[in-house]
């Protein structure tokens, strides 16, 4: 077929994306370097890189920059290593297979709100809650998990919606490891854990490329599960980027600083993309 | 123990431990789904309650309070229109791409879904200010365009990867008969790829109706979907866990039992192929 028709059948989603990626980034630049703030209209000289200055140095900035790397890296680590070790576990063949399937993927299809929700009432309330009721049951004092451990709390929350993802893609991928190959080499006297490292792991270098991917697309932009459950707080212990950013421009109608740390998350997004995409692109045959 | 014996309780071992696994998981919606069932009460008594006389009125409550049939409404027409609208989009696109490569297609590919990595903040003001100055603050049609474009990278590239895995022969035995371009797509590769469309299109689904951000914050409440609802309830009803728990089932409910049937072919699909 014709290079002509083939750049036509790819045109609109190629422009629609461009022009997705390009108008809002370039008004996202221009409000920036303006004075802007929705309370008081009309007064939007140009500032140079007052705002950019006036995000770095707010209080909230190394505070959500740090928790939107910890919140990243500790979801990441948690789902792909709970999530290896259990698909491994279970990837023998065993009763009720299917309904376990079903059990297990449930949490990855509620909604992010509700997610917050359920932990931060009938979870993780101090007085009512179930984790509060357990370690009564053994003799502890309950843990106000969402004072006491604000980040955590909203770690264990995204860790419980990406874990049955991660192991469901690993299970999947298991099933398609040579049995053949794991039989020869326990003849050959391999231990399980020798199987498990030299074997099942290299398999699953790229579900777990894949894994890595998607999650850090969702885990930059978490939003909800904060602004229903910690609200960013006490103080800016459970804030991050996009929250931080959502606090500036909804909250205190601030434009220019909010783009300035728009543009800041997109440099951020940016970095870990680039080693990312590199890290992944290679295990992805296009 | 003989071999066999030894092999029977590895068996009943695995299967005790999985369905463990399952059950700890699973248990915060277990939990949400009985509560809902409860007076408020015995939703906060302790120890936790589980066995109880089973109530329909947070339902009620809940259904007089927020309308859930016009949220639910919304959390359809959103998610269904810009599926649809992003797969009349991307499949021309991934066809193109999959059968009639050029050097710079694995570059566009990566391009795409780098515009994924572009965190929705980054944009969040001037979005809001566009919708602001067209009237289209609270209004189904920002979101249907915003979770179109939000999809439509992922989209592209899930169908482009099942695309490439089709034989080429038969695009070549059609053309040999004489078959246009447009009767190979819609004779040949669309009837051929029923099932990756539809995975596609269910994921694309499930991402829109959980969608929060942008539903948060350009909606209030007659375009609000079913997440922004629930939110609504976040602090005033924090409290009433019931009714809480009854407004938070009737938002799963859909798209939890939706996702129970196809969630061999969305695990399939969500990997890009990646995993067989």
């Amino acid at each position: 077929m014709k290079r002509s028709i083939t750049r036509l059948l790819m045109a609109p989603s190629v422009i629609m994306l461009l022009v997705w990626m390009i108008i809002p980034l370039s008004m996202t630049i221009y409000f920036s370097t303006i004075r802007y703030n929705l309370l008081y209209p009309g007064q939007n000289n140009f500032v140079g890189l007052m705002n950019f200055e006036f995000f770095i140095t707010d209080p909230g900035f190394i505070p959500a920059v740090s928790n939107t790397l910890i919140l990243l890296l500790s979801v990441l680590i948690i789902t792909v290593v709970l999530g290896v070790m259990l698909s491994a576990l279970i990837d023998k063949p065993f009763f009720g297979q299917g309904i376990v399937r079903v059990l297990l993927i449930s949490p990855f299809f509620i909604m992010p709100t509700v997610n917050a929700l359920i932990w931060k009432n009938m979870m993780m309330n101090p007085v009512y809650g179930i984790f509060a009721w357990i370690s009564e049951s053994l003799g502890f004092e309950p843990i106000d998990w969402l004072s006491s451990y604000p980040l955590m709390s909203v770690i264990i929350m995204v860790s419980w919606q990406w874990l049955p993802f991660a192991i469901l893609v690993f299970v999947t991928a298991l099933q398609s490891q040579d049995t053949e190959q794991k039989e020869a080499a326990q003849m050959d006297g391999a231990t399980g854990w020798h199987i498990f490292r030299y074997l099942t792991i290299p398999h699953l270098a790229r579900p777990i490329a894949v894994v890595v991917m998607i999650e850090t697309i969702f885990l930059l932009a978490v939003f909800a599960e904060i602004f229903v459950s910690t609200g960013g707080g006490p103080g800016y212990d459970s804030t991050n980027l996009a929250y931080l950013i959502y606090n500036q421009a909804l909250l205190q109608y601030d434009v220019g600083v909010a783009s300035a740390g728009g543009l800041f998350a997109v440099l951020l997004a940016n970095i870990v993309a680039f080693f990312l995409i590199r890290a992944v692109g290679k295990n992805l045959t296009v | 123990m003989t071999l066999n014996q030894q092999r029977k309780l590895k068996t009943i071992l695995t299967g005790l431990f999985a369905w463990t696994v399952a059950l700890v998981l699973f248990f915060p919606i277990f939990w949400m789904f009985i509560t809902s069932f409860k007076t408020e009460l015995q939703a906060i008594s302790v120890p936790p309650s589980l066995f109880f006389e089973p109530t329909l009125d947070n339902f009620r409550i809940v259904q007089e309070r927020s309308d859930y049939i016009h949220h639910a409404w919304n959390s359809v027409v959103t998610s269904f229109g810009s599926t649809i609208i992003a797969l009349v989009i991307a499949i021309p696109a991934a066809y193109s791409m999959a059968f009639f490569p050029g050097k710079r297609t694995k570059d566009i590919l990566l391009w795409m879904l780098s515009t994924k990595m572009l965190p929705a903040v980054g944009v969040l003001v001037p979005i809001y200010i566009l919708c602001r100055d067209y009237g289209l603050l609270d209004s189904k049609t920002a979101l249907v365009i915003i979770f179109t474009l939000m999809n439509l990278p992922i989209i592209v590239w899930m169908l482009f990867s099942y695309f490439k895995d089709l034989p080429k022969e038969i695009l070549e035995a059609a053309r040999m008969d004489g078959a246009t371009p447009w009767d190979e797509v819609v004779k040949v590769v669309l009837p051929l790829s029923v099932g990756a469309i539809s995975s596609t299109a269910l994921l694309s689904i499930v991402l829109c109706w959980n969608e929060a951000f942008w539903s948060l914050n350009l909606t209030a409440s007659d375009a609000a979907p079913l997440t922004a609802m629930i939110a609504s309830y976040s602090s005033p009803e924090g409290l009433f866990w019931a009714k809480l728990s009854a407004a938070s089932t009737l938002a799963c409910a859909p798209i939890v039992i939706f996702g129970w049937f196809c969630q061999k072919q969305l695990v399939q699909g969500l990997t890009f192929g990646a995993v067989k």
